[in-house]
This record gives C-alpha cells, structure tokens and sequence, in this order.
C-alpha cells in the first residue's frame, strides 16, 4: 500500500490550491499538492480569458469598499459579510503579489489598466492580453509552486475520500490514474481547492474535472455547505456552431463593445417584450436575457440549436476586427464569420455561488478541513459579479494556506494527528471492490452521466418549480442507491478511467441532491435560483440555507447572514 | 442534426503490448473535434477507452494531443470534416494505455514523490 504522510494535503491544483500551496510552505509546512487532472491545468482557472476585479484604484479612484457595495448588491441579501469583506479588502494584495510574479497585468502608461464589467460601478478589473488572463494565471502560479522545496506536486491523483477522527481531519485517499492503485495520505490538515459543479448540467462551461468533487469531499467528510442553490449561469454563452479555443463567455465582452443584435429563431428581437430595454446596446440584466432566451425557446421560437442568434452582420469588418483583431481571426478558423452569419448562444452554467461552509480562516466545522476557491460558499451570496472567481481563488487560497499551516505549527505537538490505516478501510475496500470487478467492456457512467445533466438542465437550472425539484430529486436518490452501486468500471487496470468515472458520479449525485434539496426549500426567486410557483423575493427568506449529511442523507437547514458592518470610504479622499 | 455518421479508427493497446485498431461509427454534428467523437465513443460504446483530456471547448489544458492522421493534433481542435479518420497515441512518449501517452512533467508524478520521501 501507497502511503505518504505531508503537513498539509492540498486537493486540486487550480488558481486557488496552488496559491494555498504556496502560502503553507511560506510558512513552513511541507505541502502535497495533489491534482486529479495535470498540475494547474485540470480546472476553470487556465480556461478563464476574461478579467479579475480588483480596487487596486490604478484606472481611477476606487476602494475596496466599493467593490464590497456592488459584491453585497449582486449577492441580494446572502452574502456572508465577513468573507465578501474578506475577499474585496485582501483582492490588492494578491494581485500586486501576482504581479511581482510577473503574471503581466495589462499596463497603460505607468499603471494597470482596469476595464469596466457588468454590475461594477467603476473601472475595477484587470486582465492579461491577449484574452490570456486564466492562461497567464495558471502558468505563474505553477512556475512559484515549482520553485518551493516544500511542496510535492501529483498529477493524476484523483482524492475520493478524506479521512477524519472525532471532528478531525486526518487525511484522505485517492487513486493513482496510471495504475488505478489506491494510495493513503496523512496530513495535519487539508485544503478542499477541487473547484466547482458546473459540469452537472447539461449547458455548460465546464472542463472535465468541475463535477462538484470539493462539496461532495466536505459532506462526506462531515462538513457543511452552504448556498447551495445558487448556481450562476452565463446569458449568452456560446452553442452554436461548434467552437473550440475560445472562451464560451466571450460574447459578452463583443456585445459590449459592438452592440450585438440578440434575435429569436424568426429573427425578430424579443428582449422589450420581456421588460428589459435592448436597442443593440448591452443593458438587459443576466437573469432577464437568460429568461427571455429560454421562454423563446420553450415558445418553439428558438434558434435552430435550441437557443437564440446573436448578430453582428449589420457591423462592417473593419469595426469588427479593430474592436477584437486576431479573435475575428479564431473565429474564421473554426468556420465562423461573423459579418455573414450570426452565431447561436443561450444560457450556460458557468459558476457555483454555494460551497463549503467555513469561517474567516477559511476552516470548516470538521477541525483541519479548509477550503479555498470556488470550493468556498458564501462570499458571493445569491450571485457573483464578473471578475470576482478569480479575485477569489487567490484571497481564499492565500488564507487557506496560511491558516492551515499556522494552525499546524502551533498544535505540531499537542494535538493527536495521528493517521488510523482502520478509518481509511472503507474507502479502501470500496476502490478494491470496484477492481475486483473487471468488466471487459461496454458502456460504463456516460448514459447516467447524461441523464443526470439534462435532468438537472431541465428541471434544476435557471426556471425552477416543485414538481420538477421534487421529480429529479426522487431520481436523484435512485441514481445514488440503485444505479451507481450496479455500474460498471471496464478496463480499469492502467490509466483507470472508469474507476476515476465511477467516483467522478459518485461526487455528481451527491452534489446534484444538494441543489436540488436547497431549490426545493427556497420557496422564493432570489438572484440566480428562479422559482416559477415562486416569483417573488420573500424577505422572510433572506437566510443561508445549509446542508450537511446525515446518516448519509442529505439535509438542509436555516441560518441567519454573516453581517459585518462596513463604511463606503469616500473617493476623493482616497485621492 | 443530420443521420450522417462518421468512422473513427482508432489504435488501441497496452504498453509493452499489441495494439490494434479498433472502428467506431460515430453520429456527426456540424464542426465536430475529434475529442468529441472520443467522448461520444466512451460515453455510448466503449466506456474503456483510455483518453485524456480536461477543457475540451478552451483549447488551454493541452492534455489531449494525440496523432490525427498521422500528424500530431490535439484532439479537441482537429476537426473531423472527411467521413474518415485514424486517431493513434503520440509516438514518441512512452504509452500508458490506447491514446493515453505519459506526459505528465517527470516532478509531477507519484512515483516521483515517494522517490523524494524516504
Ligand atoms: C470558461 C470559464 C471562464 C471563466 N472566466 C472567468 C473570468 O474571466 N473571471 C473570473 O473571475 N472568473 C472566471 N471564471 C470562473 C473562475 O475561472 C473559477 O471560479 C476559478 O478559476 C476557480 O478556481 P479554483 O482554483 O477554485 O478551481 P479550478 O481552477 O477549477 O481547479 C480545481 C482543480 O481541482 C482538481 N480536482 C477536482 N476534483 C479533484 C479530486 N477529487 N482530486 C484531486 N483534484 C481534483 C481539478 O482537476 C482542477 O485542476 C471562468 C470559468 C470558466 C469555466
Ligand atoms: S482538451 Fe484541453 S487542449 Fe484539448
């Protein structure tokens, strides 16, 4: 048996668990970095080509109190202060700390450049040209986390279970992908940076690896979550025609220069008749073009691939490529043309708002389980504000590290951390059981895979109602007591792809019952969860709502908001 | 959605071992990528088909680079317009499993952190 033993075990290696990384061998811990996919490539973080928000104030006066005032407005009323503040109030740092590392901000003159974004009230986020800012982040942190003594990096790695004593986390399995042999870590703490969920649903932007393993990990483990309910999709993310290299969220930023026409399967504009005002400038908030997109497609006047056009043919090439150069050139070479034809988008789940339930130091109620990143429930509330994912990976992950490796230095000789091979046994066995099987052939998650997407697609993505919650849930639950035990993991000897499919749905369903059990009992319309027996915001609701496991089943709760009370700081005094 | 199909020949095999090529119809949509041919293989007809890939629309992760053709492509841009094409494992790294070559940085692995252990 594989076993290793480290300070902390860090779970995924995007943005947010190779900051963590670095922060915990800064202050001395020995760390195992540990990714499921390749080291700093698996997740969003290197997908993300947008921008980060920031008050670092270079573009005009701002502070981070106002990034706070738009956070808390978008979250509509469930933001958790303390982390909201937290994130707004550290986000200079880690960014001034990102460009030391020459991650390369955008510069203009002797600043950094900042560039309005939906829903902020200034000029506030920075990015990485050439639409390269996921890319640029991924590769600096990897080249830090590279250059730490103390820190031992693991592709391929997948952890299925964490290991916990008592309320005490003492370390996790996982599965070497190469040879699908498990393998035991101990760590005196561990820091939940897998990512988010986006994958479970049928539109999406997800990567291969965002099937909602951190919060599936937490709840098993004996943690929280919170928020979970809220999941944000993206209005006009790109379907149609099949596109590749090219972030699915880039039309936004096109919309917002160029005034794209948004039109239905007959080519008509439709936004106006759904309250929002269009007229080729981008002002229609997320929730009602997302709205309207859909309620035309369910009108059977969808576009062709089941979303609605966007147009840019009424702009000449010349303003098109002086607005997007060599993007106009990406585009042709998939076949797109963008002054002959329009292209299709709807509505794409692109971010998780809920998450792990943790304090300010990032620590979850099982004592020595942390989580950074998107992992994290809370911050964001009801929904996120463009450009905050990323502020986020890094603040949260810099914490994570910091406090889990102060926490262990501290309780390096009281506490009883010792690893108990007997807790591991189960996980174990599980992984030996589903070797044991040796399936020859044939199909193995993929047909329940996608069942599961186009149920949660259906019935627990942007409109919501009890009938269909109370039917996935019930399908649900089936999926997790019936169909998975009976799968199958074929050919799962080297480079075990199955066995790593196998736990890849195991963490989905769970993930899937969360959201689904938190819509349920939401039983109003607040941000990104839209209940249509619902319509209205019930200010009685404006609560977190959590969710933890008990004897194995889901169940969710009320708790009342973190609120930390704050002063907007003035901008001419920050001058 | 049209009924065409497209057939994807694909080398299959072990390290150290024989290989084989194996053909799969695949449903054809409009600029579909080899990866998604992959997928739709593993998800509908042969779950064992060992590929890697992570972030299939981004063009970022650069996991999935395999050999189109003969020619060195990454699965998720090469596009599959002919009704034909023979996907093989990268030739000059060690393979693990059908298309699944190692690639993963030498510090990166396992193996090489229970080296460093002891
Ligand atoms: C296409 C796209 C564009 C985006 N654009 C922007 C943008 O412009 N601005 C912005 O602020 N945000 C953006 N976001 C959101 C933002 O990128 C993410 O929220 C953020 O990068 C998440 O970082 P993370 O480190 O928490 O997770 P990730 O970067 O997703 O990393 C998680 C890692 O965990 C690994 N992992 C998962 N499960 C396991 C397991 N069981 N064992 C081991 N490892 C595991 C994964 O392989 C992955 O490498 C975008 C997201 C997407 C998908
Ligand atoms: S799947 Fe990521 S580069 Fe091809």
């Amino acid at each position: 048996m594989t076993h290793l033993a480290t300070d902390i075990l860090v779970v995924g290696a995007g943005g947010a668990g190779m900051y963590a990384a670095v922060s915990a061998a800064r202050e001395g811990a020995s760390v195992v970095l540990a990714d499921k996919s390749l080291v700093g490539r698996g997740g969003a973080t290197i997908m993300a080509q947008m921008t980060v928000a920031v008050a670092v104030g270079e573009q005009e006066p701002d502070d981070w109190t106002h990034h706070l005032a738009d956070t808390l407005a978008a979250g509509r009323g469930l933001c958790n202060e303390e982390l909201a503040q937290i994130l707004c109030r550290e986000a200079p740092d880690r960014i001034r700390e990102m460009d030391t590392w020459k991650v390369g901000w955008a510069r203009e003159d002797d600043h950094m450049r900042q560039v309005m974004a939906p829903g902020h009230g200034i000029r506030r986020c920075v990015y990485v040209d050439f639409l390269n800012t996921g890319p640029a982040v991924a590769k600096t942190l990897r080249t830090r986390v590279a250059r730490s003594d103390a820190i031992t990096r693991i592709s391929e790695l997948a952890v299925v279970d964490l290991v916990v004593r008592q309320g005490r986390v003492l370390g996790a399995v996982a599965i070497n992908l190469a040879d699908g042999a498990p393998v035991t870590i101990a760590a005196k703490a561990v820091i939940l940076a897998a990512g988010g969920l986006t994958k479970l649903y049928r539109r999406n932007s997800a990567s291969a690896n965002m099937g909602g393993d951190s919060y599936a990990l937490a709840l098993r483990a004996g943690a929280e979550l919170v928020d979970m309910e809220f999941v944000q999709f993206f209005p006009i993310g790109h379907l149609a025609p099949r596109l590749v290299g090219m972030d699915p969220i880039m039309w936004d930023p096109f919309r917002y220069k160029l005034g794209g026409r948004l039109l239905n399967g007959e080519m008509e504009e439709f936004i106006e008749n759904y309250g929002a005002s269009d007229s080729g400038v981008y002002t229609a908030p997320r929730d009602i073009a997302s709205f309207a997109i859909l309620s035309e497609v369910a009108a059977g006047r969808g576009s062709p691939a089941g979303g609605a056009y966007l147009s840019f043919t009424h702009i000449p090439e010349p303003e098109l490529r002086q607005a997007f150069g060599p993007v106009i050139d990406r585009l042709l070479a998939n076949g797109i043309d963008l002054t002959r034809r329009p292209i299709e988008v709807s509505p794409i789940a692109h971010y998780h708002m809920g998450g792990i339930r943790v304090n300010g130091e990032m620590e979850s109620r099982i004592e020595g389980l942390f989580a950074a990143g998107e992992a994290v429930g809370g911050a964001n509330g009801a929904n996120r504000l463009s450009g905050n994912a990323i502020s986020e990976t890094f603040v949260f992950g810099e914490r994570a590290g910091h406090f889990a490796a102060t926490k262990v230095a501290a309780r390096a000789t009281g506490l009883d951390f010792e690893w108990d091979h007997a807790l591991a046994k189960p996980a174990l066995d599980g992984i030996a059981a589903l070797e044991a099987r040796d399936e020859a052939k044939g199909p193995g998650a993929g047909p329940l895979f996608t069942e599961l997407q186009s149920m949660m697609w259906d019935h627990v993505g942007l409109l919501r109602d009890a009938a269909g919650l109370e039917q996935a849930l019930a399908r649900l639950v089936r999926m997790r007591t019936v169909d998975l035990p009976a799968l199958g993991t074929p050919g799962s000897h080297r480079f075990a792809i199955t066995v790593q499919d196998w736990f890849d749905l195991r963490a989905s369903l769970l993930a899937a019952e969360a959201i689904t059990a938190s819509a349920l009992a939401r039983t109003e319309s607040r941000g990104a969860h839209q209940r249509e027996d619902h319509p209205e915001t019930d200010p009685s609701l404006e609560k977190n709502q959590t969710v933890q496991l008990e004897d194995g089943e889901i169940a969710t709760d009320w708790v009342d908001v973190v609120r930390a009370p704050f002063e907007l700081a003035s901008l001419e005094a920050a001058e | 959605m049209t009924d065409r199909t497209v057939t994807l020949n694909v080398r299959r095999g072990e390290a150290g071992g024989e290989s084989r090529i194996e053909s799969f119809e695949v449903p054809y949509a409009e600029n579909m990528s080899v990866l998604d041919a992959l997928i739709w293989i593993r998800a509908y007809r042969d779950a064992s088909l060992a590929i890697r890939y992570s972030c299939i629309n981004a063009n970022a992760c650069k996991e999935c680079m395999v050999r189109v053709d003969g020619k060195v492509a990454y699965a998720c841009t090469a596009r599959l317009g002919a009704g034909e094409a023979t996907v093989e494992p990268l030739s000059n790294k060690p393979l693990l499993r059908d298309l699944v070559t190692d690639i993963t940085p030498p510090k990166e692995t396992l193996a090489h952190a229970l080296a460093g252990e002891d």
